[in-house]
């Protein structure tokens, strides 16, 4: 798969269909990926990488690299096309600034998962049919690969690329995922175990903005939480309510925009599973307003831009509320 | 030296919590340890460290420093300042007991911080040499023996028992006070283990890592370079390295209206935020290039130059394994070294 | 517990002159009276209004000035606003004072002085100026450049007319950047008013600005035939300790809160350009 890539992006590069690409590169370890463009088959051929690690999302780059000089070539696994698609409705990436190269999504691998077998001292991670051979400095360790996949991936929603000028391998359909099984059973706690959850996750929150900077939704140039002007900016929450507010209140300005990447929690140094915030109001809004997929298209109406005279009264949020 | 078998250490750490608050690692999840306040029964975690780093003891990330009462147009200062009290952090690895000495230099050079000395003053650095070191360490680089860790007391583990050596006054009197639980023990398997480590410590990925290229007399060359571009094009801005990182030390000072007056604090900040030097009137700092290329300076340029060759940063690894995009010291290290 | 630097103390504005449409000097006193401390010239103070914010200010008045302090500030954000919305009897709290500063009892004594400021560059010099204009003897001839937007612009106009225009060992050289009624001086940008007054190049140079003016003087400056050693300049970045430890106002191996805010060129020069 990664040959055929890079093939095919030193073509586009030599027809002059593209300047850049869109890729991944790997640094010292097995699992260290880092997003980089490509201007040059020499650099293609020699760093760019794809494979079990390679799971960061690339579409929110692509708000910076739409707006440079040519077109640019990126490589959207399904999940991150939807991400694409989202940015492109909301008018933040130059559609036709970017071409896409839809590839087969994951699973993908999470190191962390590895680590914390125990496995650590880490020089290589070989897939050997769906087991894992890791070489370490001390010694060779094996394991499912199953266990080791990210979170990200365990609750996917779907294989089918949203947006591509041309796939790499096949479209996949969108599955009948298990993804919202967590919500539902936080729905299903008495308020008091729902705060107890999420006070316990959210004061490990370092306020290190990871989740908010990698987030494909959140692309304003100046973030309310940033701005002196609006009189809520923060750089470390004063109090255990300012630690909670962060959080849900990124959960309430992305919401009908998230696309459920998966990003948030993937990135977050201290594990707390900040994607749950997000599909809850996935699955509100769901039940609420019918089915949506964010980034699924790029032409409808989110639901919460949209009126119908048959929408749910406001007064839900109360009645639900009651317990 | 003195010891204590592995099956006594929880009488140890019972001990000492009787006495003045004890941290110990332990793992909230497989591979992630934090420091948490000691309870009886709590295990000590065999992570090799913990995600965020042990200078939240001396430099939290939140801080009161005083409060205000406005009335009118009058104000009234109170110094909310209180004692700390003493406590001890056992299981401290030899990088992040470096970081103190450079977190020292910053909080108790003139002025003298007196928030950081207060707690600096009540604190018992317990460390612990390691035995199973990861791939993403790399303290040798900076000098650091990390089976032979600093502190006030340094803890050797053979597998079997857990042997003592006191570094500092303040650690030969806390040995005093529980060397009624210790005895004499044969050190010989522990310098079997040390050399063990060692020879693993060569064979690190990371184990050549050099810094002949860095420090403060390199200022404009690396400063110019042209690589920042690329080694900080992925970069995100979030402060993730920063917070985690146990040498980073910028802090902001902010406001918060209680309801009941105003509460100064002091918090962590990063110059990786967008924020972080922005004026009313513009910001020298415009881009991530700039900050991202600051981060690093900082470390392995600027800081030596004003600590005698001293570099900011001691090895241990965190910003390898929590940066989002996998970028760290070392990708920027090996990027800007000057190959000979 | 010792003292804190971070803690301040308690100051009363028991003056305040609006010197131009977005500039005015407030006075502060000690609550008891007297000032809250002392300082040198160029050294600056963190004020602020607990809710509101703090900030770094220079003191404008001369440390010779037994009485009192003071400080010309420009509404610009947040903070600032506030200050200018103050009157008279509301306490600040304040803390330093921070800093080094011009160098006025050794390498500029017994030198002849030129200072070049524009708009609310004056702020920091007048300090000089006047600690100079009280240590008389000590120091050469004394020549001031100062140039605003417009007449309603010069900062201190008052005390420049009554006071320094007055002296007859002071030279005082005012423009402003656009002809204006009632205005019969020089017109002209900054730079350009220097170059034409083609100062004596033995002359030890003080300037403060805006960051273009400092530049295309210093450029002057350079054609005139001074060298960087000559030039001294006070630096301005965003700080919140004061006192080198927050990391903000960080340029190459110096802080300006600590290491500054006063430079002189062939020192800014071995310094990373990012300021």
């Amino acid at each position: 798969m990664q040959e055929a890539m890079i093939k095919r992006a030193v073509q586009l590069l030599a027809d002059g269909t593209v300047n850049r690409v869109m890729g991944w590169k790997r640094g010292e370890f097995v699992y260290d990926i880092t997003p980089a463009v490509f201007t040059t088959a020499e650099e293609l051929e020699k760093d760019f990488v794809c494979d079990d690690f390679t799971q960061a999302n690339l579409s929110k780059y692509l708000v910076k690299e739409s707006r440079k000089e040519g077109k640019i070539l990126a490589f959207l696994k399904p999940c991150d096309t939807y991400s694409f698609n989202q940015l492109v409705k909301e008018h933040r990436i130059i559609r036709e600034n970017v071409y896409v190269i839809g590839i087969p999504g994951g699973p993908k691998l999470d190191i962390e998962k590895i680590k914390a077998k125990g496995i650590t001292g880490i020089l290589s991670v070989e897939n050997e049919n769906y087991t894992l051979k890791i070489e370490t400095i001390y010694g060779t360790e094996t394991m499912p690969f199953s266990e080791a996949v990210s979170g990200k991936c365990s609750g996917c929603k779907s294989k089918k690329h949203v947006a591509y000028d041309e796939l790499i391998g096949d479209d996949g359909e969108v599955l009948d995922s298990n993804r919202f099984d967590m919500v539902a059973k936080l729905e299903n706690m008495t308020s008091q175990e729902r705060f107890d959850f999420w006070r316990g996750e959210l004061s490990k929150c370092i306020r290190c903005n990871a989740c908010r900077n990698v987030c494909p939704a959140c692309t304003c140039e100046n973030c309310v939480f940033d701005n002196p002007k609006s009189g809520i900016d923060q750089k470390a929450a004063a109090d255990s309510f300012e630690e909670k507010m962060f959080h849900i209140i990124r959960a309430f300005h992305v919401a009908g925009r998230c696309t459920d990447c998966g990003e948030c929690s993937r990135v977050c140094p201290q594990n707390i599973p900040l994607h749950l915030l997000n599909r809850k109001f996935i699955k509100d809004i769901n039940e609420l307003y019918g089915e949506y997929q964010a980034g699924a298209d790029t032409t409808s109406r989110a639901p919460l831009n949209n009126y119908n005279a048959d929408d749910c009264e406001p007064s839900v949020v109360h009645e639900r509320g009651v317990e | 030296m003195l010891k204590i078998s592995a099956d006594r250490l929880n009488d140890l750490f019972n001990r000492i919590a009787s006495e003045q608050t004890l941290y110990i690692p332990v793992d909230r999840e497989p591979n992630t340890a934090e420091y948490r306040k000691y309870e009886d029964g709590m295990k000590l975690s065999e992570s090799l460290n913990t995600v965020r780093s042990a200078k939240d003891f001396f430099f939290p990330q939140t801080e009161n420093l005083a409060e205000f009462k406005v009335e009118g147009k009058n104000i009234e200062i109170k110094d909310i300042r209180e004692e700390s009290g003493d406590f001890v952090v056992f299981g401290v690895r030899a990088c992040d007991a470096r970081s103190f000495s450079i977190l020292d230099k910053v909080f108790l050079s003139e002025p003298v911080d007196s928030f950081y000395k207060n707690r600096r003053e009540h604190g018992t650095i317990i460390t612990m040499a390691c035995t199973r070191p990861s791939e993403t360490c790399f303290c040798t680089a900076f000098g650091i023996d990390p089976t032979a860790p600093e502190g006030d007391v340094a803890v050797f583990a053979d597998g079997e028992n857990y042997f003592f050596l006191d570094r500092t006054e303040k650690g030969k009197k806390f040995i005093e006070s529980v060397a009624d639980m210790l005895e004499d023990g044969d050190t010989s398997k522990l310098e079997e283990v040390k050399e063990k480590t060692r020879e693993i410590m060569k064979k690190l990925p990371l184990a050549g890592l050099g810094t002949d290229s860095f420090g403060g007399d390199k200022l404009n060359e690396l400063f110019n370079s042209p690589k920042w571009a690329e080694l900080s094009e992925s970069c995100l801005g979030c402060g993730t390295c920063t917070f985690v990182c146990p040498t980073c030390q910028c802090y902001d000072i902010r406001d918060f209206n209680t309801g009941n007056g105003i509460r100064r604090f002091r918090c962590w900040d990063s110059c990786m935020y967008s924020d972080f030097t922005k004026m009313a009137h513009g910001n020298p700092r415009l881009s991530q290039l700039e900050r991202f290329r600051q981060r690093f300076m900082h470390k392995l340029v600027y800081f030596p130059a004003n600590n005698d060759g001293e570099f900011g940063c001691v090895g241990c690894g965190r910003c390898l394994s929590r940066c989002p995009v996998s970028l760290n010291i070392v990708k920027v290290m090996k990027t800007l070294e000057v190959k000979e | 517990m010792n003292n804190d630097t971070l803690i301040p103390l308690i100051g009363v504005v028991t003056d305040i002159r609006q010197d131009t449409p977005d500039v005015k000097t407030f006075r502060v006193n000690a609550l008891e009276g007297g000032k809250v401390f002392e300082h040198m010239p160029g050294q600056c103070a963190m004020l602020s209004i607990p809710g509101v914010g703090e900030g770094m200010f220079s003191i404008t008045s001369s440390p010779t000035n037994k009485e009192f302090m003071e400080f010309s500030i420009k509404k610009c954000g947040c903070l600032t606003t506030w200050l200018h919305q103050m009157e008279v009897g509301q306490q600040i709290t304040i803390r330093g004072p921070y800093g080094n500063y011009f160098p006025v009892e050794t390498e500029l004594k017994g030198k002849d002085l030129l200072f070049i400021a524009g708009g609310i560059g004056l702020a920091p010099l007048r300090s000089v100026i006047n600690y100079v204009r009280d240590n008389r003897s000590n120091y050469g001839e004394v020549q001031i450049v100062y140039g605003s937007r417009s007449k309603d612009d010069l900062v201190d106009y008052q005390e420049i007319i009554s006071e320094w225009q007055a002296d007859p060992n002071i030279e005082v050289n005012l423009t402003i950047d656009n002809p204006q009624e009632g205005w019969d001086g020089h017109v002209g940008f900054v730079p350009n008013y220097v170059k034409e007054l083609n100062p004596s190049t033995n002359k030890t140079v003080l300037v403060c600005g805006p960051p273009i003016m400092i530049k295309f003087t210093l450029a002057g400056l350079k054609e005139l035939g001074f060298t960087e050693t000559q030039v001294y300049t006070t630096m301005e970045l965003r700080m919140k300790c004061g006192v080198g430890k927050c990391g903000r106002c960080n340029i190459g191996n110096k802080y300006v809160c600590k290491d500054g805010p006063v430079f002189r060129f062939d020192q800014l020069g071995e310094l990373p350009d990012e300021y």
